[in-house]
């Protein structure tokens, strides 16, 4: 089984502190879903993944929602005259709070769409504006009331660790969140990436900077908030009801391969890696003159085993001892001892997995772990 | 990488990749050619202070004797240690041979020495010294004698060779053609004529000097019919050929074939391959006397090699040994220890491999609390040490952890015992001891008058006594200082340099010592003692020093899951403190599809990182941490 990921390069306004690949500008919009239609003939027609069920389907972006409900419809069609998409595929689209009409949700739902993953960030009007967010505090609310009525199964993005973000006010926004009734949540620490209007805002001193301290413990604390309302915490950043997981996400966990159509949009075909350019224009461009415009590595079996430790970690199932090597248990094992004294791993049937504690430090236990060539 | 043999040889412990040469097996073994007679050999080496051309010379002389063809020709072809060619500096000695036919239609052998400028590798020089009869002594045209071209001089009339003055560079604008002629007229006590002058740039002279070298140097003065005496110079480990052994031979003669025994060890082998040092290894039937050649036998234990020592037959019940090289004296301190403790034997192995190809690396086993088992090293100065530590991981692969440097201190202990201090561990405990004696130099600085005050002011807060000032001509002067050996061997060199803007040369020659009073300064990383960064140094210095050795560690040691305190301490004394805060967090929030192999890679990287440090109790400490002491300044 594999998933289609299809990225949606366009934005209202952009987000202070986002590093994807989109554009503010709508001038590309109609060609670029043209082409993305396109590219999924294309994509199928080559080898580079082997035709099997499609489980998943994933309209991501930027924001997916900009679009009208023809152009959803279209892409959906598309993908299914060129992959054989399973009957009870999970059809995933990422929306904007302002984006939630009725006549849209009805729409969407009419072409397919199953799951909903709504980029909420936080139900307070400071924060919003801070991020520079395209909706208001309003928005958030209504838009997720309204999402409900057509959508059981759907998911909300909030952000935590951002500046003036209290204690009391991160908990009020993930009790409206459970309120609302959303059963999957992905709650994410605020990331300051290099280039972003953020990060020069920060260098600058326009904005203050994130408290690596107050974000640990804005996680501890959802940590505890969901465990409490019955949620699983699967995976770092992802928390479900049972039953709700993301399984395109989970995809990406468990190394299935995957095909990302669209400009930067990354595919994994189990050995290799490609990305699509990062650029509108000539990414329209190579699809018209027939080509897929992309980069790639084959990684290598030590690079593949890096990335399994790396995400297995994160996730709730731990990593498995059993998908390695006999010389690879031994060294991980070694490795891991010294987390294992200080309760940040746990190693039980022959799984390794981290503590709650643990989950704070993933990256630096994750490195340990690797292996070199 | 072996230097007196040149190309062929490949990284020694190096695995795969640089395929084996052997060219020299399908070459058909040739007798001498010509067959030159002792009267027609030459050798002699290229002397000067650093950077005053001596490989770029040497290329003008290989290329005009046709000894390296155009496409194997590039700048300073003889410097073909990566090290060297990244550093733009000599590092090894390195002989060839060159076939000459003179003006008067006479051939020649004459074996050509190039040997490094820098003080560190003096001890290259030393040893070159006796493999020849003559010196070609260089001097740079715009720079003049400078405090290695004195130096160098020395060392050669001590080993009684002949002295060929040459000034080089002559092409430059800044050339003091005049000016250095009574430089070096003052200095050698020659006649003007006896000077030459090239460029090894242009080639202009190369001819006068190759004419010079055979109508000015003896011929070597052997007996080729007397039993084998051949004296060990150099020798190299190949991990393909095993260990190469580097003679000049001074009476008899060596066939492929012949069993030899080292008169030292009393160890016998058979010759299995014998030659000559062309750009590379060229095989022979036989060596003879007057040459300088190559011998491989089948060594196995690098212990067995000993520079200074002598090839014989092995029938020869009475040889006699010829007087070796002096000891070298190393300068520096410091330990040397495998990153991972458990790679140990392995180091052990590579340095005394390395140790083949670097006669004054010196070093015993030691252990430290913190790092384990290791060795104590000696260096002559801090570059010598860098190179030591670039060439093990190069050409051997291994990941080490130097740590603190320090001169040698003599303690006398209430008990009137004597200890000499080389590591900071040996230091006795301050209630038992009577006194401690630091060791001096007598450090000669030329210069021009513009820049007497900065080195005043520089060497004055270096402890350093002025002694004598003169001026050697009206725009050089020559200042001397007496200065505690620990001040210069650390950062001097390049604070002279910066002062001076470069117009300064320096050289140092050790007098003794002195009663001092010196402390042990220990670091302590969350209250527990790092033997390995303990530092010894003068109690006016303790306190700056240790104030600014914990500020550069709190930069240098990477953030943690806890908090690490970094104290410095002199006995149970706190002198200076500094904290590094916890990390809080240390986990990516987004892993989806396109962002897992950038986070692959960084983590990736961060691994490496990681393999390069040592833990001591909780810390990690990276190997640039223990050398700390010598960025105080960065
Ligand atoms: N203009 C000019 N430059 C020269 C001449 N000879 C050497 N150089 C330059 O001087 C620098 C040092 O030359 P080297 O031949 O490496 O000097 P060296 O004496 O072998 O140096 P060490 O072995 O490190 O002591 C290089 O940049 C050369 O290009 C010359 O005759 N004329
Ligand atoms: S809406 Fe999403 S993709 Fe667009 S700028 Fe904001 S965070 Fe980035
Ligand atoms: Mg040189």
């Amino acid at each position: 089984m594999s998933g289609i990921y299809i990225h949606i390069p366009f934005c209202r306004q952009a987000c202070h502190y986002c590093n994807f690949h989109f554009s503010t500008s709508l001038h590309y919009r109609e060609a670029l879903v043209k082409a993305l239609g396109e590219e999924a003939a294309l994509a199928a027609a080559s080898d580079f993944i082997k035709p099997e069920p499609v489980a998943t389907v994933y309209l991501g972006g930027g924001t997916p929602s900009l679009l009208s409900g023809a152009e959803i419809d279209f892409l959906l069609r598309q993908v299914r005259a060129s992959y054989p998409v399973a009957g009870n595929a999970e059809v995933t689209l990422e929306a904007n709070p302002d984006d939630l009409s009725t006549g849209k949700l009805e729409d969407w739902k009419a072409a397919g769409v199953n799951r909903l993953s709504i980029g909420v960030q936080s139900f307070f009007e400071e924060d919003l504006l801070w991020m520079n967010r395209a909706h208001n505090a309003v928005q958030a609310r209504k838009g997720l009331e309204l999402a409900v009525q057509y959508f059981s199964n759907i998911t909300l993005d909030l952000i935590y660790g951002v500046p003036g973000l209290s204690n009391d006010r991160w908990k009020q926004n993930v009790q409206t969140a459970l309120e609302l009734g959303a059963p999957h949540l992905s709650c994410y620490a605020l990331t300051v990436e290099p280039q972003t209007p953020l990060d020069k805002m920060i260098r600058k001193h326009i904005k203050e900077p994130v408290d690596a301290g107050l974000q640990s413990e804005q996680f501890l604390l959802l940590m505890d908030w969901l465990q409490a309302a019955g949620y699983e915490h699967y995976e770092v950043s992802n928390f479900a009801k049972p039953g709700f997981r993301s399984r395109h996400n989970s995809a990406y966990w468990k190394g299935t391969p995957y095909y990302g159509l669209g400009p930067a949009a990354h595919s994994f075909n189990g050995d290799v890696r490609r990305w699509n350019i990062a650029n509108n224009q000539q990414y329209i461009r190579a699809i018209r003159s027939g080509t897929i415009p992309y980069e790639e590595e084959v990684l290598t079996p030590i690079q593949k085993q890096n990335e399994y430790v790396m995400i297995a970690l994160r996730t709730i199932e731990g990593l498995e001892l059993k998908k390695l090597g006999k010389e690879a248990q031994q060294q991980i094992l070694k490795q891991a001892t010294r987390h294992v004294a200080r309760g940040l791993l746990i190693v039980d049937n022959a799984r390794i997995r981290l503590t709650k504690e643990g989950k704070l430090f993933a990256d630096g236990i994750a490195a340990d772990l690797f292996a070199t060539e | 990488m072996d230097r007196f043999a040149a190309g062929n040889v490949s990284e020694p412990g190096a695995a795969a990749g640089n395929s084996p040469e052997f060219p020299l097996k399908s070459v058909p073994l040739q007798p001498r050619k010509w067959g030159i007679s002792m009267k027609n050999i030459r050798n002699f080496c290229i002397i000067a202070h650093i950077d005053h051309g001596k490989s770029t010379l040497a290329d003008r002389l290989l290329q005009a004797t046709n000894t390296i063809s155009d496409r194997e020709m590039m700048d300073q072809v003889l410097d073909d240690m990566d090290l060297e060619r990244e550093k733009g500096i000599t590092i090894k000695s390195h002989a060839i041979q060159i076939d000459y036919r003179s003006p008067a239609g006479e051939n020649y052998t004459l074996n050509l020495i190039d040997t490094p400028g820098h003080v560190d590798f003096s001890y290259e020089v030393s040893r070159a010294l006796a493999a020849c009869e003559g010196a070609l002594l260089l001097v740079d045209a715009t720079q003049g004698i400078q405090a290695q071209t004195i130096s160098n001089l020395y060392l050669a009339i001590d080993n009684d060779l002949e002295i060929i003055p040459v000034i080089n560079k002559i092409d430059m604008d800044g050339a003091m053609i005049d000016e250095v002629k009574d430089q070096i007229i003052d200095l050698i006590g020659c006649k003007p004529e006896d000077i030459l002058l090239a460029s090894g740039r242009t080639g202009l002279g190369i001819d006068e000097v190759l004419e010079a070298i055979v109508e000015k140097i003896p011929a070597p003065a052997g007996d080729p019919e007397a039993p084998l005496q051949a004296l060990i110079f150099d020798s190299v480990f190949n991990s393909f050929r095993g260990i190469i052994v580097y003679y000049r031979i001074l009476n008899g003669a060596l066939k492929k074939g012949n069993k030899v025994k080292f008169v030292s060890t009393g160890q016998e082998y058979e010759a299995d391959e014998i030659g000559i040092l062309k750009l590379k290894m060229t095989e022979r039937n036989e060596v003879r006397a007057g040459d300088v050649g190559y011998i491989i036998t089948g060594i196995k234990n690098a212990k067995e090699v000993k520079v200074g020592d002598t090839i014989t037959l092995a029938g020869n019940t009475n040889p006699v040994a010829i007087k070796g090289f002096e000891e070298v004296k190393p300068m520096v301190f410091a330990g040397i220890y495998p990153v991972n403790t458990d790679e140990f034997e392995e180091l052990r192995d590579c340095m005394e491999k390395l140790q083949l190809n670097d006669a004054s690396l010196t070093f015993e086993l030691e252990t430290s609390q913190a790092l384990g088992f290791g060795f104590r090293c000696g260096f002559l100065g801090m570059l010598h040490m860098e190179i030591i530590q670039e060439r093990l991981e190069r050409e051997f692969k291994q990941t080490v952890i130097t740590t603190v440097p320090n001169v040698s201190f003599i303690a006398h202990t209430t008990k009137a015992e004597t200890i000499i201090v080389n590591n900071p561990t040996e230091f006795p405990d301050p209630v038992k001891t009577d006194r401690i004696e630091e060791p001096y130099i007598k450090a000669q600085i030329i210069t021009k008058p513009d820049y007497i005050g900065n080195i005043m002011t520089l060497c004055l807060g270096k402890r350093g006594i002025l002694i004598n000032q003169s001026y050697l001509t009206t725009s050089r002067v020559e200042l001397i200082f007496e200065m505690p050996l620990t001040e210069i061997v650390f950062d001097f060199y390049d604070k002279l340099k910066s002062q001076t803007r470069g117009y300064a040369s320096f050289d140092y020659h050790p007098i003794g010592y002195k009663d001092s009073d010196i402390v042990k300064m220990d670091i302590l990383l969350n209250g527990d003692k790092v033997d390995a960064l303990s530092a010894l140094i003068h109690r006016s210095r303790a306190h700056e020093f240790g104030r600014k050795l914990c500020e550069k560690l709190k930069e240098l040691l990477p953030r943690q899951q806890f908090q690490i305190a970094i104290q410095a301490a002199i006995g149970a004394k706190i002198v200076a403190r500094e904290n590094i805060s916890a990390m809080r967090k240390d986990v990516t929030a987004k892993c989806y599809g396109g962002d897992i192999s950038r986070k692959r890679k960084l983590l990736e990287k961060q691994k490496e990182g990681k393999k390069r440090m040592r833990q001591i109790g909780n810390v990690e400490v990276p190997q640039e941490a223990f050398l700390a002491v010598l960025k105080l300044d960065e």
